[in-house]
This record gives C-alpha cells, sequence and structure tokens, in this order.
C-alpha cells in the first residue's frame, strides 16, 4: 500500500488549528496505521510556503499522494467525509 | 485643525483622478472601486501600482489577484505598455496569486479562515516594501469556496488586517447593474473608507465610461460623474471638466481670419484667444474658411493645426489648392500639421485625449476642427457638451484661436443642433447661409456675434473664386428673411423710408 503523504497548513495555535491537527492525527491512528507522513505548516512562522502552495484559507490539508492529490479546507471536523475525499476506505 | 487629524492624500498619478480626487487617493486607507464587469476596475487597480513605480517616489506595490492569474494580468496590461515581468524582477511589484487553480479540487469540512491569505500578503508588502496594494476582485473569493457566510467573515478580516499594514490599498468589487447596490456581496463597501465607482454605460448604442467618487471618508473631492477612457500606453485617463477653472486671460491682440474683407467685418480681425464657430449647410465654404484661416496664420508665421472630420487628407490638399492655398508647402515649412480621423474611431472621450495630445506635441498658434457636426453624429449630447467645454476652455487656456464648423440641416436658414451646443462657449458666430435669389443660389455672409467688439451687421455676399478663395462683396440689399430661409423681398421706396424713419 502506497504511503499517505499529506501537508497540514494551520494559522498559529488558534483553536481552530488545533482543532485541525487532533481531528487529523485521530483518523490517520485510525486508519492509515503507520502509513502516513504528516508535514504540519504554521503560515504565520512560514509564509514563504503559504505561498508557494498558493494556500488561501486555513487549515488547508493537501493530499501528496497517493494520486490523485487533493486539498481539503476546514478543521477536518466530519472525519468521515475526510476519509471519502482523500480515497482511504 | 491639528495635523494628525487631517488625512494625507497618496497622489496615484492616474491623469486627471487626483485632479477630481482633490489630491489623490487617502494615504494609508482602503479605497473600494466598484463597477460592473467591463468597467476597467482591473486597468484602475493595475495602474494604482504602475504609477507608484514610475513616480519620483519609486513605490513598490502588492497586486493580489483573486480572479485572473498572475498570467493573464501581466499579458493583459503589456497591450497597456506595461511591463510588469520587469518590475517583478526589479523587486517593485510582487503577485500574490490567489486566483482558482485548475489542479486544485478543493473541499470544505468544517470551519475555516483566511489567515494564510493574510500572512502570505503581509509577507509580500514587508518583501518589496510596499507601499501600494491592489485587491482583484474581492468578490471573486465567492466563487471558491461554498460557505459564504464564512467567506464574508474573513474577507471582513482580511480587508481590516491590511489596513494595519500602513499601505494604501485598494480593492475592486463587482457590480450588478450600472445603477444600484454599491457591490455584489455587500461586504465590500462595509470594509472599506471610501468608494469610487467605475461605469460602463450603453447610451445611445454608445459606451460611455464614467467615474464617480462616492466617499472619501473625512476628507473632500470632487462630486458626480466624470467621463474617463482607457488608452493604450497610457491607461486611465480621467476628463475633469467641472475641476477646470474659468479664468482663461482674455487679449485684446487681434489676427487675421486670413480674409482682409472678413477681418474688417469683424472689426479688425479675430481676438486672439477667443472661439469662432463657422455654422453652414453643406457647400456654404466652411472648409474654405477653414483654408483661409490657417493660411493667414502661417503667413503670418503662426503654426496651425487642423483636424478633419469630414474629408481625407488628400481631398483637404486639393480643395485647399484649388482655393489658391498650398498646404503641402505649409506643412514642408512646419507651419501646418492636418490630422484626418474618422469620427467612428472612438469615444467623445478617446476624441478629447488623442486631440489634446495632438495640440500639447504641435503647439499651434491655431486650430481648426471641421466639423464638430461630423464628431456630433458619434456621440451622445452629455458628451458632446463636456467634449466642447473640455476642447474649449483647454485651448483658451493656451491662448490658440480656435475655428470650428458646423453644418445646418437645410439648405437655407435654419440653426444646426451642433450651433445650439456651442453657441454660448464661443465668441464669434459667423453665418454662411445659401440665397435663393431670380432662380439662382448665391451665398451669403454675416457675422452674428463678435463678443467684445463692433461687427459690421449685414449679411454680405460672397464668391468663391478660383485660385484665390472666398471673394466678399456687397450687402444683399432689397431681401430679407435670408437667416430664417423665408425669402422676403423689400421694395427700394420702402427700405430708404424705412432708413430715413430713424434719421433725425
Amino acid at each position: 500500500m502506497k504511503k499517505y503523504l499529506m501537508k497540514l497548513f494551520v494559522a498559529g495555535d488558534s483553536p481552530r488549528s488545533e482543532r485541525a491537527i487532533q481531528n487529523l492525527m485521530q483518523l490517520c491512528d485510525k486508519t492509515m496505521k503507520n502509513n502516513y507522513e504528516i508535514t504540519i505548516i504554521d503560515v504565520l512562522e512560514q509564509p514563504a510556503l503559504a505561498e508557494d502552495d498558493k494556500i488561501m484559507a486555513t487549515p488547508t490539508l493537501i493530499k501528496l499522494t497517493p494520486y490523485p492529490s487533493r486539498r481539503i479546507v476546514g478543521d477536518l471536523s466530519d472525519q468521515n467525509k475526510v476519509l471519502t475525499i482523500l480515497g482511504v476506505q | 485643525m491639528s495635523k494628525q487629524l487631517q488625512i494625507e492624500k497618496l497622489p496615484t498619478g492616474i491623469v486627471g483622478f487626483d485632479m477630481i480626487a482633490n489630491g489623490g487617493l487617502p494615504k494609508g486607507r482602503t479605497t473600494l472601486i466598484a463597477g460592473t464587469s467591463g468597467s476597467a476596475k482591473t486597468v484602475f487597480a493595475s495602474q494604482f501600482l504602475v504609477e507608484g513605480i514610475l513616480s519620483k517616489a519609486n513605490e513598490s506595490g502588492v497586486f493580489v489577484t483573486f480572479e485572473e492569474s498572475a498570467d493573464d494580468i501581466r499579458r493583459n496590461m503589456m497591450s497597456l505598455g506595461w511591463t510588469i515581468e520587469e518590475w517583478e524582477k526589479n523587486g517593485k511589484w510582487l503577485f500574490v496569486d490567489a486566483s482558482p487553480q485548475a489542479d486544485h479540487n478543493i473541499d470544505e469540512v468544517g470551519d475555516f479562515d483566511f489567515a494564510a491569505l493574510l500572512a502570505r500578503i503581509e509577507y509580500a508588502v514587508k518583501k518589496v516594501d510596499a507601499k501600494r496594494i491592489a485587491m482583484d476582485s474581492l468578490g471573486a473569493v465567492f466563487s471558491h469556496f461554498t460557505n459564504a457566510a464564512t467567506v464574508r467573515r474573513e474577507l471582513f478580516r482580511v480587508a481590516t488586517g491590511v489596513k494595519q499594514f500602513g499601505v494604501t490599498a485598494l480593492m475592486t468589487a463587482e457590480r450588478t447593474s450600472e445603477y444600484g447596490e454599491i457591490a455584489r456581496y455587500n461586504v465590500e463597501e462595509f470594509v472599506a473608507d471610501n468608494v469610487i465607482i467605475l461605469r460602463n454605460v450603453l447610451e445611445d448604442s454608445k459606451r460611455r465610461r464614467t467615474m464617480e467618487i462616492l466617499k472619501f471618508r473625512g476628507t473632500s473631492h470632487q462630486k458626480g460623474e466624470f467621463p474617463f477612457s482607457v488608452m493604450p500606453g497610457e491607461g486611465i485617463v480621467v476628463i475633469a471638466l467641472s475641476a477646470l477653472e474659468l479664468k482663461q486671460r482674455s487679449s485684446l491682440v487681434r489676427i487675421t481670419s486670413g480674409n482682409a474683407e472678413l477681418d474688417v467685418m469683424c472689426g479688425n480681425g479675430f481676438f486672439r484667444d477667443s472661439i469662432v464657430l463657422v455654422s453652414g449647410a453643406t457647400g456654404t465654404g466652411k472648409t474654405l474658411m477653414t483654408a483661409g484661416f490657417m493660411a493667414g496664420g502661417a503667413l503670418n508665421g503662426e503654426r496651425c493645426l487642423i483636424f478633419a472630420f469630414e474629408e481625407s487628407r488628400e481631398q483637404l490638399i486639393r480643395n485647399a489648392s484649388g482655393w489658391g492655398v498650398d498646404f503641402e508647402q505649409m506643412e514642408r515649412d512646419g507651419k501646418l500639421k492636418i490630422v484626418c480621423e474618422y469620427p467612428e474611431v472612438g469615444s467623445m472621450e478617446d476624441h478629447f485625449i488623442s486631440m489634446k495630445a495632438e495640440i500639447d506635441a504641435f503647439k499651434p498658434n491655431r486650430l481648426a476642427v471641421d466639423s464638430l457636426s461630423a464628431l456630433e453624429r458619434v456621440s451622445t449630447n452629455k458628451s458632446f457638451r463636456e467634449f466642447l467645454i473640455g476642447l474649449t476652455s483647454y485651448i483658451k487656456h493656451q491662448e490658440i484661436a480656435g475655428l470650428f464648423t458646423a453644418t445646418a440641416p437645410t439648405l437655407t436658414g435654419g440653426v444646426s443642433v451642433t450651433e445650439e451646443h456651442i453657441s454660448t462657449l464661443t465668441d464669434s458666430i459667423i453665418l454662411l447661409r445659401y440665397v435663393e435669389m431670380g432662380g439662382e443660389i448665391r451665398r451669403g455672409l454675416t457675422v452674428l456675434k463678435m463678443r467684445g467688439s463692433m461687427h459690421d451687421k449685414n449679411i454680405r455676399e460672397f464668391n468663391i473664386i478660383d485660385g484665390k478663395g472666398m471673394q466678399i462683396g456687397r450687402p444683399f440689399r432689397h431681401v430679407g428673411g435670408i437667416l430664417t430661409g423665408n425669402l422676403r423681398f423689400v421694395a427700394p421706396d420702402e427700405l430708404d423710408r424705412m432708413s430715413n424713419l430713424f434719421k433725425d
């Protein structure tokens, strides 16, 4: 099974950022075992990276692999929906 | 009033705009540019940055694009002569591209904010030390996301955030109608201190662009709609008529009309800084008078400029040579410039701006427009009137003598519509009329009005002589009603009785 490579853009330690990180960790732990890698980027610290990926909203999750790549905007509160979009069964 | 309370203005450098904005955009504040699609919002936003870079202060700018890609903007603005790519290399222009990306499939799950966008803008502003920001167009963000309420809340936050950067910001917003709500999503107007509306109105099947400053919070501006045009190589040019002052100097210096007899009729020639209207039916000799006016100037070493909207260059030169005026020689001597254009090539605003450019470049002492009626054909009443006011006040400022022609619609008598518009703006009016007498058509001329001077009140007959031009003869006697076109013959003995009536 191909490894899940993801980036999560958040803004500082706002409640919304915390929620997004928590939600993502939970669903990855549940469904992807150890087969995933997440880079968390704080746009306030590294705005250049946000610019490179043309990130507009926070939180934004980018799934790079497996293809096709997807973007999800929001605090990922609906975990089942996130899994469907990411293509995780 | 203390200094701190006064709002400083930032001159945008957009021609005419700073005049109607009483100096420029309020510095350090956010201004909303609202307009329907195609109303030149993006041009305004880009030009705001361009003029900053080209100004003495050489200010950098950040362009945040929500709608078109940065590449589209680079390409589109090339046609206006703006080399954005070059400025980007020199660190004077920076894009923050927030336009929809084709390869991004975005889904929404839960709540979000635009902190990333704000962080990117701040990063860009710091990177190039920007003094100006343009955001185009805010409303487009609504199409990227499904949750409109969140977008509204977050846009408000971004706009408020931008205010903290200490830059002068300009945001554009789409309108759905020319006269209605300020902006489509009702969020844009609340975050801006100032609102400017661009209109692109269809009037008599002609497009007319206008700009209106709706509000400048806490500072002054000119009110009402001002026509503007988008010119290649220049961008937006606002025609600020009411901002012009009526302070032309008035000189008593006389110049020749090009015809010695007509000079006598006018009380020794036209005034140097006056506008003369020559009105008559087709073929009565308006272009002939224009040619004479030009030749008279060139003979005295004056520079003459003629705008011809009815005839081609070749026709004009040929006709003039038939009247003994050598336009080609005058051009070789650098005394004459002929500008021929179809009135249909542009709007009145375009014509005004290009004529102004010609006048500035050639610096004429005399100017002729043949004919105003041809221009009027392609304009609406309002824009024609504004054009006339603009042109007459502009050339009077430069102390240029002007001669405009107008075509009367009927062969005998009558007034042209052009006349109604312009008669109050001109200093002198000369009427050329056909007079039907004894089964033949003759030509008559009269000086109807000569501001500030005595003049001959007779209606004089004139002939057009091959190789010589206009030859003015004696007054028409025994005939009345020439001006109205209802001829009436007056018996000679009655005429004597009438003139004796007032003798003492």
